[in-house]
């Protein structure tokens, strides 16, 4: 049985078409796993006897997976992280659900996360925080913290989040796995529940690279109910770069030192060797204006969260307080119930930043900055083919060290926010370990690659040629 | 103190007469079960995103040309926030600073701009006033929620009250006939609400507005902008000042009740709709709105009013585009009749024998032929018949169908011309009203009517009154 949850998914996808792993003893093997879930990181699993349509599979040979419980499934509770949609059953399945059902990989189940996809660290769940596997008084990350804690806690073979600032990435580092953003417009957000719409991309939470790309290649594609969609040109190919001969690496400029720890700095230069080992090429390049990035990230994000979330006034699904009295009454009764402070935060951040007379000042500046940024990313790939930063600033943090600070917390977000701004993909791959700033046991580091839009297929080939590389197989104790 | 001149905008909301919603799939519906034609998106579950309706773009295309509007490359949508049952979103999809048609024109009225827009849901307010105020309680059917619309906005180039509801009579046969909407005011697929201001004749500067809503019909347009201009008028001669705010008509007492003031506008944070991508018209899409353009009304006029047409026989053709091609076809088989008088028979004699008859359909689905009509226009100008035998044939026509030619035959219609036949009549009518022949003589020319009368009686309207009157002179 162990053996079983040993495998990739890509090995056990293989296995499985090779006609040598039935499908059935599979999932049943992951199906007990996930049941045996003392992270918090699921809030609804598929147990036997609850199968419905949603859950359904055609062809059984993709292994099962994890979803973040911010993907529509019909029938099955959705609840975004938050209160106010506890109890709601969704009456259609996003496209990304779709898909994997239709490629025949089983749902697992629903992981936990920051409500609203709001969040670093997994503890703005109105379910309680995912806890991190490799030490369980630490956060997993967030926002797609329980997708992460499944993948590395051994609960789920692979998992589905999303990335509106680094909520796949930052995750994916603080528990030692692979974690991908997409370009902007790959996947399919139908059926994504929005937090920030020009932002929101769903992308792959798995153990390997290769795994990245299989999923990647699942989910992807130009979908009819999503007019920003576009898909891969030509889908995507399993990796299998060994060397990383003729690709230049750009390390920003930008990148002093005293944003981040000195353990991730270790892991990171120890990296960039490794690139250079491999045959890479270490380049500086300038990002000057990603600096800004973090400003005008939490301006657009709460601006269209402001509008996104105002749908949820307890009148057609979800909850609903203060039902008595008046229309406004009943409004704001369970606006301010159902939803937790992160939240109430970024609507009124943004509510107030496009407020009439207020617009032009943080809206409208916001998205000049954002221009800038991708004009930077641009510029940068002129020179190089990729750009290089460690995926956060710090290994996984303490659970509630940061949850009175929303600037420290959100500044976790320093390395991820400029590709999600430019709409351009990256990765995060496991690098390293290092030990937290103040002592402790030695936790994952994760290494960002970045690449030009659309340039995923590069992405995962030279990703995988320093995953190899590194060699990184540590895993949390007892796994 | 200078006049005060009324300047009038108009603000126009079309439902588009799509198969579906501007942003999902379902069906349009109107009269339907409430609630029936909904989906997750239109519901605004969480995680549904808007999928642009393409027909919805090409009717936008085709009101923009009609309206000569420049058409913008590039337009956008916008989101308008706002909390409301009608609203599932808590925004409505509109276009705001880039909408897709721009400045245009139609007649005398320039055009600010047309977008495109889902319509909210309707709200069904329970209880005796049928407004929110007051009511126990307040319904909302979505089916109507989504639905297309075109919003046009005028400039304010509208001088009274009866011009504007003039004007959108206009617009509205204008939209009908390029089909793409009901334009049904009482249905609501046509809205029309007006910004109305006051200012010193003469002057340049635009006074404070307010604006006008709920006026569903034409004839309530008129009376609303009446007794808003009556309002402003009022107040600004006995010193005061017109205060910007949102009025209420009420048409069964002709009321106005203020809705909101500038201070209780609503900020409604427009910001571009991150789930829409611009929408970039192509050529072919713009020859095609072009090209599928039918003529329309103002052109129709013009055409109509260079054939000889009175302006008001031009507008009523204009506007009823069948009448307006069988009118044509007549003109054609009368070959050198003038078209004015053809017109004169279409909209008057034959629209008035349909009545009578209370035949269903206009002239072009009456039994009667162009052909026909125009050999019986002809009859009456060669004056073989006269022209109350010419309206008694007609009305065989209309019930019965056939050739004048046979009808004046049959029924003994043809004119009696200056045989002895008709002097004898005359003669006799002369002699039997000897009060009305000395009034003639005394100069009272109106007294000659009892004489005509009794001849037309007599001959029962197979004599030419010119002939009658000729003939009655002479004998004076």
């Amino acid at each position: 049985m162990t053996d079983l949850l040993q495998m990739t998914a890509l090995e056990a996808h293989e296995a499985m078409v090779a006609g040598d792993l039935a499908a059935s003893e599979y999932t049943a093997a992951w199906k007990e796993a996930a049941a045996g879930d003392d992270l918090n990181a699921y809030l609804w699993r598929n147990e036997d006897g609850e199968d419905s349509q949603a859950i359904a599979v055609e062809r059984d040979c993709v292994a099962p997976i994890a979803v973040k419980d911010i993907f529509t499934t019909e029938g099955v509770p959705t609840t975004a992280g938050s209160r106010i949609l506890e109890g709601y059953r969704p009456p259609y399945t996003s496209t990304a659900v779709r898909k994997l059902l239709e490629a025949g990989a089983p749902i697992l189940g629903k992981t936990n996360m920051d409500e609203f996809a709001m969040g670093s660290s997994n503890e703005n769940s109105a379910y309680g925080p995912a806890l991190n596997p490799w030490d369980r008084g630490r956060v997993p990350g967030g926002s797609s913290g329980g997708s992460a804690a499944v993948v590395a806690g051994g609960l789920a073979p692979w998992a589905i989040g999303t990335d509106t600032g680094g909520s796949i990435r930052q995750p994916a580092a603080f528990c030692g796995i692979v974690g991908l953003k997409p370009t902007y417009g790959a996947i399919s957000r139908y059926g994504m529940i929005a937090f920030a719409s020009s932002l929101d991309q769903c992308g792959p939470l798995t153990r390997t690279v290769s795994d990245a790309a299989l999923l990647l290649g699942i989910l992807q594609g130009k979908d009819p109910c999503d007019s920003t969609s576009v898909g891969l040109d030509g889908g995507v190919s399993l990796p299998d770069r060994e060397d990383l001969s003729g690709l230049r690496f750009g390390v920003p400029a930008e990148l002093g030192g005293d944003e981040y720890d000195s353990g991730v700095r270790a892991v990171f230069e120890q990296t960039l060797r490794k690139i250079e080992e491999l045959g890479g090429e270490i380049a500086e390049v300038s990002l000057p204006s990603s600096e800004h990035g973090i400003s005008a990230y939490y301006v657009i994000a709460p601006a269209e969260a402001s509008s996104n979330l105002a749908r949820y006034d307890g009148v057609r699904y979800g909850m609903r307080a203060g039902g008595d009295g008046d229309l406004v009454q009943m409004y704001e009764t369970t606006r301010s119930e159902g939803f937790g402070p992160e939240v109430k935060r970024r609507i009124m951040l943004g509510t107030y930043a496009l407020s009439s007379g207020y617009y032009e000042a943080y809206y409208g500046q916001a998205q000049k900055v954002r221009t800038r940024i991708a004009e930077d990313f641009s510029g940068a790939f002129a020179g190089v083919d990729f750009v290089v930063t460690p995926t956060a600033p710090s290994v996984a943090f303490k659970l509630g060290e940061k949850t009175d600070d929303p600037l420290a917390m959100y500044l976790n977000d320093f390395f991820t926010v400029p590709m999600s701004l430019a709409g351009i993909p990256a990765i995060s791959i496991p690098a390293g370990l290092a030990a937290p700033e103040g002592g402790g046991p030695q936790l994952p580091v994760g290494f960002q690659i970045a690449a030009p839009a659309f340039g995923e297929q590069k992405l995962l080939d030279a990703a995988y040629a320093l995953e190899q590389g590194i060699g990184f197989d540590a895993r949390p104790e007892g796994l | 103190m200078a006049e005060l001149e009324a300047v009038i905008g108009l603000e126009i909301h079309v439902q588009l007469a799509t198969k579906t919603k501007m942003f999902c799939g379902c069906e349009l519906s109107f009269g339907d079960e409430p609630n029936v034609h909904t989906c997750p998106v239109c519901l605004a579950h969480p995680g549904v995103l808007p999928v642009p309706n393409e027909e919805a773009i090409r009717y936008a295309l085709q009101i923009g040309a009609a309206l000569s509007c420049e058409i913008a490359p590039r337009s956008i949508f916008h989101r308008k926030n706002y909390f409301y049952p009608d609203s599932p979103k808590a925004y409505q999809i509109s276009q705001y600073d880039i909408p897709i048609c721009g400045a245009g024109r139609l007649g005398d009225v320039r055009i600010h701009r047309a977008h495109l827009e889902e319509d909210a849901a309707k709200m069904i307010h329970v209880g005796e006033s049928g407004r929110i105020h007051g009511s126990g309680a307040s319904l909302v059917d979505f089916n109507r929620g989504g639905t297309p619309l075109v919003e046009i906005v005028t400039e304010p180039d509208l001088r009274d009250a009866a011009e504007a509801a003039q004007w959108a009579r206009l617009l509205r046969e204008t939209i009908r006939q390029l089909g793409v909407s009901d334009v049904n005011m009482e249905e609501g697929s046509l809205r029309v609400d007006a910004n109305v201001s006051v200012r010193p004749a003469g002057s340049e500067e635009l006074g404070t507005k307010t604006e006008l809503k709920n006026m569903n019909s034409f004839r309530f347009l008129q009376r609303g902008v009446e007794a808003e201009l009556a309002r402003q008028r009022q107040l600004v001669e006995n010193g005061g000042t017109v205060e910007q705010e949102t009025l209420h008509f009420d048409p069964a007492s002709g009321s106005l009740t203020s809705l909101r003031s500038k201070e209780e506008a609503h900020d409604y944070r427009y910001f571009p709709e991150p789930d829409l991508v611009p929408l970039v018209p192509t050529e072919e899409q713009l020859r095609e709105a072009r090209e599928s353009l039918p003529e329309l009304p103002v052109q129709r006029i013009g055409r109509y009013e260079e054939m000889g047409l009175a302006s008001d026989v031009a507008l009523t053709l204009a506007t009823d585009p069948r009448t307006a091609g069988y009118f044509e076809n007549v003109v054609e088989a009368a070959d050198g009749i003038e078209p004015r008088v053809l017109a004169n028979w279409v909209t008057g004699e034959l629209a008035a024998a349909l009545r009578q008859a209370e035949v269903d359909g206009g002239a072009a689905d009456s039994r009667i032929s162009p052909p026909d009509l125009a050999k019986l226009v002809r009859m009456v100008g060669e004056r073989k018949i006269s022209h109350g035998s010419g309206k008694r044939v007609l009305a065989a026509m209309v019930t019965g169908g056939g050739d004048p030619e046979e009808i004046v035959e049959r029924e003994g219609l043809a004119q009696m011309s200056d045989s002895g036949e008709l002097e004898a009549v005359v003669e006799k009518a002369m002699a039997d009203n000897p009060d009305a022949v000395e009034k003639i003589r005394e100069g009272n020319g109106k007294a000659i009517g009892a004489i005509v009368g009794a001849v037309m009686r007599e001959t029962k309207g197979r004599a030419d009154g010119g002939e009658v009157n000729r003939l009655i002179q002479e004998k004076l």
